[in-house]
């Protein structure tokens, strides 16, 4: 395999805290380092002056691995949920996912908390850790039986295996495609409060310090959710909480005339917990940014508001969309890209998401500035997003993974 | 029949430029005067035994219920015939959508079969938008969902007008199951809109949350809610949602809920009874209150429903049948 070298871009790599113009060096699958250091003889130059060069993203909690639409966003490992047919519940079915998307992003997935994602038995999550799962997931809803979350906790406590959970109250958000107000009244749509979140996080938050299990919230997208995790993580609960770009740049006005691409879960919230979550990622509240990518076909969307499925397509916006963050001055670069490589890297004890001499060489090469519009009908995979004709800066020109390019525009 | 052209037409401004009638929301009030003015002359019309206004004649009107229906139906069925349009029922048990075709290609296969107006029903908030989005003919929303019935807001408005030849100013107690009910979304729009003072009242839990934002007073007391109001709407609760899951049950909902002589007393000397019907006798109206001639507007709101829907098909194909001074209007 051909070594490259990546010539003059700014290094960026928040694991070791690396942030100036180098050059990078690639061969046998690694990084072999960052310096000043001329190119060896037989390596390709690639010319990064001006664009940025940072760990390839990990993207947690995706629900359809789609390695064009990945690549095309920077992303070059995915943290899988269970919410797979059949339900990923089973140590074979754990070790068949976690091969299927080598070489091109590597697939790392959780184990169905319970058998086919019920909520009622635990599944055999010791066995599928052997078998390559990452991490425990309740999938797309909470398990609404509390005894059961007991349990779930205490057991997965056993293997140090973090519980990546749906913070609703399965009870309150039965039937409910909104978030209770005055627009879902307007609309007419079946709506539940967003107290419904913090509900369930206090329970979860409960257990979890009970159990003194690992608890990872993938969606905390409301304010009275987000003082619950800062006040459990003061007292030394080991939380986290992720989020997906939607839920700080949008709010529930996004579901005008009924458009279903805004149907997601938890439904979109007011504007004060949209600005509890952007304060939420500015204060660390929030360690965690993932796309939520959840590709929906038109059969699934294309349905009245509230018999759609719920998910949004995000792979291929989520850097875009995060940087949005550093533009606006909430957060750095260098710590919006490490709550999508080394934050998460580090949660689920994944290789990756750092350019420290040995890591596995998987990079993105992207210009920060670069002016894009988002237009769902060219997306590499399924165009069902809510930022459709958004206009946002910055694109990914060099996906690599494995010390192969995989992606270069 | 022929009638004088509307002033605002006469100026040279479209009355209603809109392509469909899909709610109340995004109505400007003078079009919603507008149309109620329209269905003034139908209910003389209708009243007479010379029906020879044949206006739709050469059109096909669909009726498409997704969701069962009868005196809505056979309103719109009733209103399309009598100004000669050709009127095709498609009701829910007769449809593909029971066999799996998706909403969207039920309404693309309507869509070629070149129909001049659909008028839907459907059981999930916004889908009469989502048709409408699909095709090239006006569409006429018949209740989708909890979201809005504009004609029966509309109905209910000429009701009241012409009982109180006004709306303005007026107190209006609109009582039941305001959570699931599309009439109560829609009056409040068009009530409000045309200057009412409109209340609700209704237990808690059939309250929807923030509904005070939407421009109403709220109440969980009736007798409260009715004091001086000038019109008291009922709405239908429906059966299922009686035994413990929103209210305890039928006699509890009846003994706090339900409008009773000693009740009404607590309203305006002139009060108005309305009703969109069905009616639960016994549940959330008295038997006698509905019967009562003087008070009770339930079969007048029958009447003008029928009178009102020609209004909205009439306006509606204007411009697809050329009607002078009708331009296109914007999509």
């Amino acid at each position: 395999m051909t070594p490259l070298y990546l010539k003059g871009g700014r290094v960026v790599c928040p694991a070791t805290g690396h942030d100036a113009v180098a050059n990078v060096l690639l061969a046998d699958r690694v990084v072999i380092g960052i310096g000043d250091a001329p190119p060896p003889a037989d390596a390709e130059v690639v010319e990064c002056a001006g664009r940025v060069v940072a760990p390839g993203l990990i993207d947690c909690g995706v629900f359809r691995a789609e390695p064009k639409a990945c690549h095309a966003g920077g992303i070059t490992r995915i943290v899988l949920m269970p919410d797979q047919q059949p339900p990923l519940d089973d140590p074979a079915l754990v070790a068949f996912t976690q091969a299927m998307g080598k070489p091109g992003v590597w697939v790392h997935p959780l184990v169905a908390a319970t058998r086919g994602l019920a909520g009622h038995e635990l599944a055999e999550i010791g066995l599928a850790r052997e078998a390559g799962a990452v991490g425990v997931a309740t999938g797309r809803g909470a398990i609404p039986s509390t005894a059961v979350m007991h349990r779930l906790l205490s057991y997965a406590r056993a293997f140090d295996m973090v519980v990546v959970t749906h913070a609703e109250d399965a009870a309150l958000t039965h039937g409910a495609v909104a978030t209770e107000g005055d627009y879902a009244t307007r609309l007419g749509l079946p709506a539940a409060p967003a107290f419904a979140e913090s509900l369930a996080i206090m329970r979860d938050l409960r257990l979890a310090e009970a159990t003194g299990a690992r608890l990872h919230i993938r969606q905390v997208t409301t304010g009275e959710g987000l003082a619950l995790v800062r006040a459990a993580r003061a007292r030394g609960v080991r939380v986290t909480a992720g989020i997906t770009p939607a839920h700080w740049l949008l709010n529930e006005t996004a579901q005008a005339g009924f458009r279903s691409f805004a149907r997601l879960s938890p439904p979109l919230r007011d504007d004060g917990d949209r600005r509890a979550v952007a304060a939420g990622l500015a204060d660390g509240t929030i360690s965690i940014i993932a796309s939520g990518h959840d590709p929906r076909s038109q059969e699934g969307k294309r349905l009245p508001y509230a018999d759609a499925e719920p998910g949004m397509a995000g792979a291929e916006t989520l850097l875009a969309l995060a940087l949005s963050l550093v533009r606006e001055g909430a957060l750095g670069l260098r710590e919006v890209l490490g709550m999508m490589t080394a934050q998460p890297a580090a949660l689920f004890g994944l290789p990756g998401g750092s350019l420290s001499p040995g890591s596995p060489a998987d990079l993105m090469v992207f210009d920060e500035a670069a002016p894009w519009r988002i237009d769902g009908s060219r997306f590499a995979g399924a165009g069902n997003t809510p930022f459709d004709g958004l206009p946002v800066a910055g694109r990914v020109h060099l996906t690599i993974k494995g010390g192969e390019a995989v992606w270069r525009i | 029949m022929k009638h004088a052209p509307h002033p605002a037409l006469a100026a040279g401004a479209h009355p209603f430029p809109h392509p469909h009638l899909l709610g109340i929301a995004g109505l400007q009030p003078w079009e919603m005067r507008f149309l109620l003015d329209e269905a003034e002359q139908w209910v003389e019309y209708n009243r007479g035994s010379q029906r020879d206004d044949h206006r739709l004649a050469g059109l096909t009107q669909i009726n498409a219920f997704f969701e069962n229906s009868t005196r809505t139906l056979l309103s719109f069925e009733i209103a399309g015939k009598r100004l000669g349009a050709d009127v095709v029922n498609l009701g829910v048990s007769g449809s593909s959508v029971k066999k799996g075709e998706t909403l969207l290609d039920t309404a693309l296969t309507l869509g070629a079969m070149h129909p001049d107006l659909i008028v839907i029903r459907h059981g999930s908030s916004g889908a009469v938008q989502l048709i409408a989005e699909k095709l090239g003919c006006p569409v006429l929303n018949a209740g989708d969902g909890r979201h809005e019935h504009p004609t029966q807001a509309l109905l209910d408005a000429l009701t009241i007008r012409r009982r109180k030849g006004r709306i303005e100013g007026l107190t209006v107690a609109i009582c039941g199951d305001i959570l699931h009910s599309r009439v109560a979304r829609s009056n409040f729009q068009l009530l409000g809109s045309l200057g009412a003072r409109v209340r609700v009242v209704a237990p808690p839990t059939l309250l929807p949350a923030n509904v005070e934002q939407l421009g109403v007073e709220s109440f969980t007391d009736m007798d409260a809610g009715l004091k001086g109001a000038d019109v008291v709407m009922m709405l239908r609760l429906q059966t299922e949602r009686m035994d413990g899951a929103y209210v305890p049950s039928t006699r509890e909902y009846f003994r706090f809920y339900g409008l009773t002589e000693a009740r009404l007393a607590h309203a305006a000397s002139d009060v108005l009874v309305m009703h969109p019907g069905p009616m639960n006798r016994g549940v959330e109206i008295d038997g006698s209150i509905a019967d009562d001639l003087v008070r009770s507007a339930v079969t007048e709101q029958v009447e003008m429903g029928v009178a009102v829907r020609m209004a909205c098909l009439d306006v509606l194909t204007r411009t697809r049948r050329g009607v002078k001074g009708w331009p296109e209007v914007p999509k």
